[in-house]
């Protein structure tokens, strides 16, 4: 799926004013030729001196510790895919996990709202902590609801814009509330998403006859409805053109000031573009945990340097 | 591949394919043919079947024939037309459905969504599996044995504590089991074609396994639980053998009791197929022109079914996830 990531030049064009070009020695992406033709498809670009410019300067100085992964390892059956990895999650801040292919960031990240436990042979070590409360002992249901989740490909579903929105509201099993009285919550959930403007009053439009993008923004508008405390995001971009990337990579370094954000993301640039903290694992570990612009360009491990020039992927 | 190779390999290769590609082998290019004529055959015979039941349904139905009742008699005016055998039809199959149809669901949910505990659901399915291979037959003299014990007796007409045993409810009941493994395919299938990232995405929000299933995979899987549906009821108006044995045959409602539908329900009556059945030339009736036109309304009914089915098909196509 890398190869649908935006390539990098589309960087040219926009705000140069906030960007601070790197040295291509010093960080990402690799220069041409350093023997990269690794797995990051995005590492092939020539306008590499103009890439990689920031969102923003300085990360929001009311981070607020939200949840805490303490000596956590998942299994699945007899195989390890997170080992002991230990890492603060606060709000005011965009987290992003990066990592080659299986070293266990999805895994991670799904262990954060307990979704790991669908899957039956999984084995957990170790504890994640909201608010200084153990998820174990939460009900996973009001769980997911403080940490909600949006995927990889834009699912939203078979039913009309609003309802996509509706349902996390209505309460299970409870009455329905009626249409009116939605309404207001809907919209607002939309707005925060960016996509009440180019919808305006349509929201009778079927979810599935939108555009990618505009899919996967109802995604994030459906997974803030909840009023969540935490959001995750895996690759949210990664199944989208460049035009939807950096509009949802706009939405989510907003997004930082309410929710505390984890991305998982396979795309370099983009988690220099939106994190204030990088998070690298590899083969289940935690490798290395820092600034975007620590461990970008000045990488205390040898193996996060050796992936962020893309020596391997 | 980078970007300044693509311009130059684009529009080269592509249109001389054609011409490259090696010459078909002779078992090949007989093996097409005989599929084009196979095709082209059943093509043929599907389209004689409809239009000969066209042309003779045209010729002898009446609009006389959906309005009166079928009497006894000798000659074309004087047997009447299939009025109670048409609603007949419309009624047994409606209890079949209202059987089938949230069984059906109900047993597909739970073989897609839990299929827990595991050997059970092997069982269900292969049951499942082994009614849809029971001839109609077998499956109405089960019925009989079903029906006229004296536990069912407040189903069907009895008399002295003797059970007659065939009602409509009777009939309903067992061609409902015709129907159960198309609804139950069909609805699995919808459900099974949901790309497990949406359910997951339903749970990421708090949902409830419960929540999930009733208000997004059923929701989703709808076009094809009205397939499923569609084409039972196909199976279920197209059944003869049911009808004869647990209907009772009698070509009119015979009605047992006095309450307005119950007695109705409770008593005996005919459906199309067994007027057609009745009436064609080596039935008891012998009157084959009603005997037509009442298989030309039966095709009528099925060809319309499965104009549905298709509609619903193609609406489940239009609206899907990138997986």
């Amino acid at each position: 799926m890398e190869f649908l990531t935006p390539p990098p030049v589309r960087r040219l064009t926009g705000e140069e004013s906030v960007t601070e070009p790197l040295g291509p020695t010093r960080g990402l992406p690799a220069p041409p030729g350093n023997g990269n033709g690794n797995g990051n498809g995005n590492g092939s670009a020539p306008a590499s001196p103009l890439v990689g410019g920031r969102r923003r300067i300085a990360s929001t100085p009311l981070a607020i510790d939200r949840m805490q992964a303490e000596a956590l390892s998942v299994a699945y059956g007899r195989k390890p895919a997170v080992d002991s990895v230990s890492l603060p999650i606060r709000q005011g801040e965009v987290l992003a996990l990066i990592g080659p292919s299986g070293c266990g960031k999805t895994t991670l990240l799904r262990s954060l709202n307990r979704l790991t436990e669908l899957n039956k042979d999984v084995s957990q070590s170790g504890r994640i902590t909201l608010d200084e409360v153990d998820i174990a002992t939460l009900d996973p249901t009001a769980l997911r609801r403080r940490v909600t989740m949006v995927f990889q490909q834009p699912n939203p579903f078979p039913m009309s814009v609003f309802d996509n929105v509706a349902y996390v509201l209505r309460e299970q099993a409870a009455r329905r509330p009626k249409r009116a009285a939605l309404r207001g919550a809907v919209r607002d959930a939309l707005a925060r998403a960016g996509l009440l403007d180019e919808l305006g009053d349509d929201l009778d439009h079927p979810a599935l006859r939108l555009s990618g993008g505009q899919q996967q923004r109802l995604c994030i508008a459906r997974a803030l409805a909840a009023d969540p405390e935490v959001l995750l995001l895996d690759e949210p971009c990664s199944a989208l053109d460049p035009q939807s990337t950096q509009v949802i990579e706009d939405l989510i370094v907003r997004l930082r000031e309410d929710v505390a954000v984890v991305i998982v993301t396979h795309n370099l640039q983009q988690a220099y573009r939106v994190a204030d903290y990088v998070a690298f694992m590899y083969l289940g570990r935690l490798v290395e945990y820092g600034t975007a612009r620590q461990l970008f360009r000045t990488p205390r491990e040898q193996r996060t340097r050796e992936y962020v020039r893309g020596e391997f992927g | 591949m980078s970007l300044l190779e693509l311009p130059v390999s684009q529009p080269g290769p592509r249109a001389p394919r054609a011409a490259q590609s090696p010459p078909w082998r002779l078992i090949d290019r007989i093996g097409l043919a005989v599929a084009w004529l196979l095709g082209l055959l059943f093509c043929a015979l599907a389209g004689a079947l409809v239009l000969y039941f066209l042309v003779q349904g045209i010729k002898y139905v009446r609009p006389s024939l959906f309005l009166t009742n079928p009497s006894p008699g000798f000659t074309a005016t004087a047997t009447g037309g299939f009025l109670d055998p048409m609603l007949g039809t419309m009624l047994v199959s409606a209890i079949a459905m209202a059987i089938a149809l949230p069984i059906g669901i109900g047993v597909a949910v739970w073989l897609s969504e839990y299929g827990r505990p595991a050997a059970l659901a092997r069982v269900a399915e292969s049951t499942i599996e082994m009614i849809a291979g029971t001839p109609s037959i077998v499956l109405a003299l089960f019925g009989i044995l079903l029906f006229e014990s004296p536990a069912l007796g407040f189903l069907s007409r009895s008399s002295e504590g003797v059970v007659f045993g065939r009602s409509f409810f009777a009939a309903g009941a067992m061609l409902s089991l015709v129907a159960l493994p198309l609804v139950v395919s069909n609805v699995r299938e919808g459900l099974e074609a949901i790309p497990d990232h949406v359910r997951e995405a339903s749970y990421a929000l708090g949902k409830t396994k419960f929540a999930t299933t009733r208000r997004v995979l059923l929701p989703a899987a709808r076009p094809s639980v009205l397939t499923g549906a569609m084409l039972g009821a196909g199976r279920v108006i197209g059944d003869t053998a049911i009808i004869v044995v647990l209907l009772g045959a009698t070509l009119t409602f015979d009605r047992s009791g006095s309450v307005p539908l119950l007695s109705t329900l409770r008593g005996t009556g005919s459906t199309l197929t067994y007027y057609v059945f009745y009436n064609a030339p080596t039935g008891e009736g012998n009157q084959p022109t009603k005997a037509y036109a009442a298989a030309f309304v039966l095709l009528m009914i099925v060809l319309a079914l499965n104009v549905g089915v298709d509609i619903a098909t193609r609406r489940s196509r239009r609206l899907r996830w990138s997986s």
